[in-house]
């Protein structure tokens, strides 16, 4: 068979990038250069997309308040709590409901739709956010709590047009169908990246006494169990992760069926019957 | 060779995707947007004796209580634009909410509050106090399988030569009964909706499968012209059939908004989500394989029980495929269904196939044991040739060659038949595998496309993105035609203002808009060469759309690339900046003549702890045939999603239900599991590609459905290899293999 | 979630203070169980008193063993070199449980204060003692799969779903309370968590106001031997169907001293003395694992759905002491 799934064959490039990356010779190292090569392309060619999503979203905006329009009467906010927090680099004053998440406060508040709600009960994944560089789900963390803190959002990791390398990794190796688990996989991965560093253990980590280095498909399986992806991406998650993680790509698991290969099977078959 | 069709594509929607840019239904804002949340019942059947909102409507911030009392009526109005309904089937019967004080299910809605805020709206939400009448319910389909009864829609199950007699001289004979929990589908994005009204215009932002499924439930909910009600949905976090049909929330939440003169937001919660749509029934399949000791199979007689509502009928027809799959002469196979006490079930990824497959993929492997043959050779010595419903050819069917090529793959000829005789260390290891199948379907579609003399085109079609990556193939398709690059071609999907297009469901995306994008291309083509033609020096002149294509800007002969004009001059000589064509692409009538449907061979290997009753799938392979494959990449995702809800429901997913009260007792997902990333080890697939010009023009079958259907029957399978224990009841969780 | 005041505690005293002068006050760490129950109107606090700006997050070597902060997190607990080194039962228990996202917020003092995972008890349409008391318990005659086989009673049928606790009481430790009139008190972890008897609304020992500051562990002889096993009905982020604590101290090839408490199966983490008593002065094998098993499943009393935990438990008890005794 032509396309063996063996270990040294990555995903294929499209067409552009396989161009693109002939010109860069000296970006086609695997590892962290290649990643913001990927990276770089990738953002650039948003371009239609974006003009798309902002179209959508005027669509309503313009809508003025119609006459007999029902409101409540006076609605004064209760139990305030007044929190000044730092989000994606910027600093933001909030007056909240003490019942407000941290998750309704991006949402419905500061306009950072990027971070889901998927369960609102601790038990999806799909809205974490790193909160002081540390991964934690913002449908259970009461935004008043938050003062002080630094949170990052989805919409806070590329640097400008530059995705970070997760981001980008995610991309290339398909790591979502829907998409919507995935910013808080992506904030899920990113604060992991920062607990393998730090040496942190896992529930399958063989010997909990021992230091820990790299990371194994399976530990990143399991540390990336908390977020639910019912797409099913998992293995295309793991494989963006680990990239991320060691600059180790992951070999390609499809392949097309070449006609030789099926003239073979088909010949061996009729020879089959004849005996 | 084409230069994007069937090379592997990065989603063109990833940015929006990874940067969390991409906006799906209850992220859209609206000046004014005030709160719905709703409030469900405690009774599974009966009345509404009392409502009490008083308290919730003095809480603070409430807007308004919406009842059954002062709720207006949602039904199906005079509607100019509508026909009467032809048949029963037209008729809809779906559940609306707050119409009545009925009670159809438990946790049914009884009340929206609406209120400025989600806090105030979500406790205001709890101050609602309902009394009932409740009456005698019926939610176990065990206890009612008695009544069940052929569907009133649709053919009357027949019979096909004399079943029962060739089961009573087959050589040997296998019967056993399969049992299927009612799952959920639990998509991670929950159901929502945005609705503003301008004057008798409705624009609502919604969670759907099919824009305009929901502009037409919703023009005749409010007896307004379908012209007025603009639906959009960009994106979708997953619906996998719960958003086939429009569900209770969008009338409800677009009444809210009428009566309060403001946009309204309604989002289900995720235990809402247990009964705010349907679900994958509870099913009973009993079947019965005769076969000669050589393993022809001579009768097959295969019954499926499942329920319905109390008030609509759902057929999930899970034996359909029984009838298409082997080649058997003798056979009987009927779903019934029988009314219970709960929502009405909807279809839910690859219906009826993967809950008809799991039993009779069962069967084969337990028939395989009782005839001490190879589990695949038996799949091979009954191999359907031509289909054995109709007798009309395949269009194509290359499953021979997945099973062959997946079984060498997978190493198949070194799997002992002896359950329990494979181990790694202290776990048993066993193989399993199952036949997948799935109908090629094609619907009606349109797309339209203009181009522009800059060579940007920008593509539209008013289908659904809600995983398989619909955005990024139309682009290819668009692109491959068009002859420019991907990057300008912008396609548009989601909205009532682009062409209509089908529901997104059924695997038959890219057969219907593919064809109608790959259509619309060739129109264009077709424009651009009448105009050039109207030059008498056009090199072109002789040529028929069939001889042309377009590339970078040049319109030229296929047969001779240095005979070419060049589109921005013919443009110009036109006065036209750009050229826009619509076109709408039909099932071809030569499918008729053919049975046209996609299969598969599915391979796994199950590592079982002996002592705790632990599976573990460790390795998967996806052999597909099901046309051509246009992006590999995200249909390897495909692929992956059928292996990852095969392990969800063979091990996992069940929806409980306490019968006492009819109620769902683990509406939430620490309770209803679905596979987490550690759930799901190795999964390869290989795509045996057929070359079908049958099915459409672009070769395709679908395969969102197809890559699960064979997974569950799979791994019980494998779990039997494993352990020499028959599970006949999915999920199989650990206390099963104790 | 009904209307609560929100107050942010600076000190601990202040804190205990403020929770004991209102009975519908309570306390807030990590959130990740409170709030949950808040959203569905089980838990119906009308002031949260949030403890995380205290200074009660440390870790320290203390009396020839360790004191954990009530307030360190438990992804820090768990990763704690002292902890790692000593006291690896605990660093297994805790990232056993739950998601790395939760054990990032969670608290060893809220991870004890956990409530159960009973779905009736979710359910303000179900009858629930826990959640108001007189109503009946619903999981009794009705789907009981995932609940008690050890000390229930006919009011309630719960298990407490934690792992960390397992671990700790199987490890000696102790709880650190203080009481609003400042006074501190010390429970057992065994003690802190209380069987359903008459009071299933009651989950453990703490009076009113009573704020945990410590959990602290003596000097323990286990780190070479013990082994936490969680058995669930997927490979992560799930509650326990059985789950096993067991350490070993083991003389040569002889158990000295043995702990096997299990979770998953009871009200409160259950220990087994009695499979403990059939250990000591055993030879760590499988036969006398088994034995052991034996024992310590001898008094369970299943319910409709739930007998295989019976059968569970003891195969969960043998893997976990032979993984305890490096056997497998």
């Amino acid at each position: 068979m032509k396309d063996e799934l063996d270990e040294t064959s990555g995903p294929d490039l499209s067409d552009d990038e396989e161009a693109l990356l002939k010109e860069m010779p000296t970006l086609t190292d695997v590892g962290q250069a290649r990643r913001t090569f990927l990276g770089q392309t990738l953002a650039s060619s948003l371009g239609a997309f974006a003009l798309m999503l902002l179209e959508k979203e005027q669509a309503l905006a313009a809508l003025a308040t119609s006459p007999g329009a029902v409101f409540a009467p006076a609605p004064a906010l209760e139990n305030p709590v007044s929190v000044v927090l730092k989000v994606n680099g910027a600093t933001k004053t909030l007056e909240v409901d003490s019942r407000m998440v941290l998750l309704d406060a991006l949402r419905e508040r500061l306009e950072l739709t990027g971070t889901k709600k998927g369960c609102d009960q601790g038990q999806c994944g799909a809205c974490t956010v790193l909160v002081d560089g540390r991964r934690v789900l913002s449908c259970l963390t009461l935004a008043a709590t938050v003062e002080g803190k630094e949170v990052t959002t989805v919409e806070g990791l590329a640097k400008g047009d530059e995705l970070h390398p997760v981001q980008a990794a995610f991309i290339k190796y398909d790591g979502f169908q829907c998409g919507y688990c995935t910013p808080g996989q992506i904030c899920s991965a990113v604060g992991l990246l920062e607990e393998a560093r730090r040496g942190e253990v896992s529930h399958v980590t063989e010997d909990v006494t021992a230091p820990v280095k790299q990371l194994s498909d399976d530990e990143i399986r399991e540390r990336m169990s908390g977020n639910i992806c019912r797409c099913g991406a998992y293995p295309k998650i793991v494989a963006a992760i680990q990239e991320a993680h060691s600059g180790r790509e992951s070999a390609r698991t499809w392949c097309f069926v070449d006609e030789d290969e099926l003239a073979r099977v088909r010949k061996e078959w009729e020879a089959d019957e004849t005996v | 060779m084409p230069r994007y069709i069937g090379k592997e594509m990065s989603r063109v929607d990833g940015v929006a995707k990874v940067t969390g840019r991409a906006k799906y239904a209850a992220e859209f804002r609206a000046p004014n947007l005030a709160y719905g949340f709703i409030v469900t019942g405690a009774v599974a059947k009966g009345t509404i004796k009392s409502i009490d909102t008083q308290e919730a409507e003095r809480a603070p911030g409430v807007v308004r209580v919406f009842t059954h009392l002062n709720t207006p009526k949602l039904g199906p109005k005079a509607n100019t634009e509508l026909a009467p309904p032809q048949n029963a089937r037209q008729q809809d019967k779906s559940f609306r909410a707050l119409q009545s004080d009925k009670i159809y299910f438990n946790a049914q809605p009884v009340a929206l509050v609406v209120a400025e805020t989600y806090e105030q709206a979500r406790y205001a939400s709890r101050l609602v106090k309902v009394t009932y009448n409740a009456e005698k319910h019926s939610t176990d389909t065990e206890a009612v399988r008695g009544n069940a009864k052929a569907p009133t829609q649709g053919r009357p199950p027949q019979a096909r030569g004399n079943p029962d007699e060739a089961m009573k001289s087959a050589a040997v004979k296998v019967e056993a009964e399969y049992r299927i929990a009612i799952e959920h589908h639990n998509p991670m994005e929950p159901h929502a909706a945005v609705a503003a009204w301008e004057g008798d215009k409705l624009t609502i932002f919604d969670k759907t499968q099919e824009v305009y499924g929901v502009r037409r439930h919703l023009a005749s909910t409010f007896g307004v012209p379908e012209a007025n009600v603009s639906v959009v949905s960009p994106y979708v976090g997953g619906a996998f059939g719960s958003s086939l049909r429009p569900n209770y929330y969008p009338a409800l939440t677009a009444m809210a908004a009428r009566e309060l003169r403001r946009p309204v937001k309604v989002v289900y919660t995720r235990t809402q989500m247990f009964t705010g749509h349907g679900h994958r029934p509870y099913t009973i399949q009993k079947i019965a394989l005769g076969a000669e000791a050589s393993g022809k199979l001579t009768a097959m007689i295969h019954t499926a029980v499942h329920n319905t509502s109390s008030f609509e009928e759902f057929n999930d027809n899970t034996t359909g495929f029984t009838r298409q799959v082997y080649a058997c002469p003798n056979l009987y196979a009927p779903t019934l269904i029988v009314p219970t006490d709960l929502p009405t079930p909807t279809w839910m990824r690859a219906p009826g196939a993967v809950s008809g497959m799991f039993a009779l993929e069962c069967a084969m492997d337990e028939l395989a044991y009782a005839l001490k043959i190879d589990p695949l050779e038996l799949r091979l010595i009954n191999y359907a040739e031509k289909d054995p419903e109709s007798g009309r050819p395949f269009s194509s069917k290359a499953l021979r060659e997945c099973y062959r090529l997946g079984s060498e793959k997978f190493g198949w000829k070194n799997r002992k038949m002896e359950p329990r005789s494979m181990r790694d260390g202290r776990l048993l290891v066993g193989w399993g595998t199952a036949t997948g199948v799935w109908g090629a379907f094609q619907s009606p579609a349109t797309a339209k496309i203009t181009y522009r003399s800059d060579g940007t085109a920008h593509v539209t079609s008013a289908t659904s993105d809600i995983g398989p990556g619909t955005y990024t193939v139309m682009t290819m398709i668009a692109a491959e035609y068009l002859g420019n690059r991907p990057e300008q071609v912008k396609f548009e999907l989601g909205d009532t203002n682009f062409p209509r297009a089908p529901a997104q469901g059924g695997s038959q995306t890219t057969s219907s808009v593919g064809s109608a994008v790959h259509g619309a291309a060739l129109a264009v083509t077709n424009k651009l060469l009448t105009l050039a033609n109207q030059d008498a020096s056009s090199p072109l002149k002789s040529a028929a759309v069939a001889d042309v294509e377009m590339l970078d800007g040049r319109l030229r002969l296929k047969s001779d690339p240095s005979k070419f004009v060049s589109i921005p001059e013919v443009m110009r000589r036109n006065n036209l900046n750009e050229v826009t064509e619509t076109f709408e692409s039909r099932p071809s009538p030569e499918r008729q003549k053919y049975a046209t449907m996609a299969h598969g061979a599915q391979f796994v290997e199950v590592k079982v702890d002996p002592d705790l009753g632990t599976v573990r799938v460790t390795r998967a392979i996806e052999v597909t045939a099901c046309g051509k494959i246009i992006n590999p990449k995200a249909s390897h995702s495909q692929e992956i999603g059928g292996v990852v809800w095969g392990i969800g429901m063979a091990l996992q997913e069940a929806t409980e239900i306490d019968h006492r009260y009819g109620r769902i007792m683990n509406p939430n997902l620490q309770h209803y599991h679905v596979p987490v990333n550690a759930d799901v080890h190795e999964v390869e697939t290989m795509f045996v590609e057929e070359d079908d010009k049958v099915v459409n023009p672009l070769g395709v079958k679908g395969m969102g459905e197809l890559g699960m259907v064979g997974i569950p029957a799979a791994i019980a399978n494998a779990v039997f290899h494993a352990t020499g224990k028959r599970v006949r009841e999915l999920p199989i969780t650990p206390d099963k293999l104790l | 979630m009904r209307p609560f005041k929100y107050v942010r505690a600076s000190d601990a005293a202040a804190a205990a203070r403020a929770v004991a002068a209102n009975p519908r006050a309570k306390f807030l760490a990590g959130g990740t169980n409170i709030l949950d129950l808040m959203k569905e109107d089980v838990e119906r606090p009308n002031e949260l008193i949030d403890l995380t700006r205290l200074k009660l997050a440390e870790i320290k070597a203390a009396g020839g063993g360790v004191s954990i902060g009530a307030l360190a997190k438990n992804t820090d607990t768990a990763n704690h070199p002292l902890i790692r080194k000593n006291y690896p039962l605990l660093t297994q228990a805790i990232v056993a449980g739950a998601s790395g996202q939760l054990r990032n917020m969670a608290t060893n003092g809220g991870n004890l204060m956990q409530r159960t995972r009973c779905q009736y008890f979710y359910d303000t349409a179900m009858p629930c003692n826990k959640r108001e008391p007189g109503t009946g318990c619903g999981a009794l005659e009705g789907l009981n799969r995932i609940h008690a086989i050890f000390g229930w009673s006919d009011k309630c049928v719960a298990t407490y779903p934690g792992d960390m606790a397992n671990a700790l009481y199987a490890l000696d430790a102790v709880v650190r309370v203080r009481g609003a009139n400042g006074k501190e008190r010390t429970i057992p972890v065994g003690e802190f968590h209380r069987l359903p008897g008459d009071t299933p609304e009651r989950d453990n020992n703490l009076a009113h106001g009573e704020l945990i500051t410590a959990i602290e562990l003596p000097k323990s002889s286990f780190a070479k031997n013990s082994y936490y096993l969680k058995v669930r009905d997927r490979a992560s982020y799930a509650f326990a169907l059985v789950a096993v604590a067991a350490a070993l101290e083991l003389d040569g090839n002889n158990v000295r001293a043995a702990r096997v408490v299990l979770g998953g199966v009871a009200h409160k983490p259950w220990r087994s003395q009695e499979a403990e008593a059939a250990l000591a002065g055993k030879p760590a094998s499988e036969e006398s694992f088994r034995r052991a098993a034996d024992a310590a499943l001898a008094g369970a009393k299943p319910l409709a759905h739930n007998a295989y935990k019976v059968e569970l438990g003891k195969r969960a008890v043998v893997r976990a002491l032979m993984r305890a005794a490096h056997l497998v």
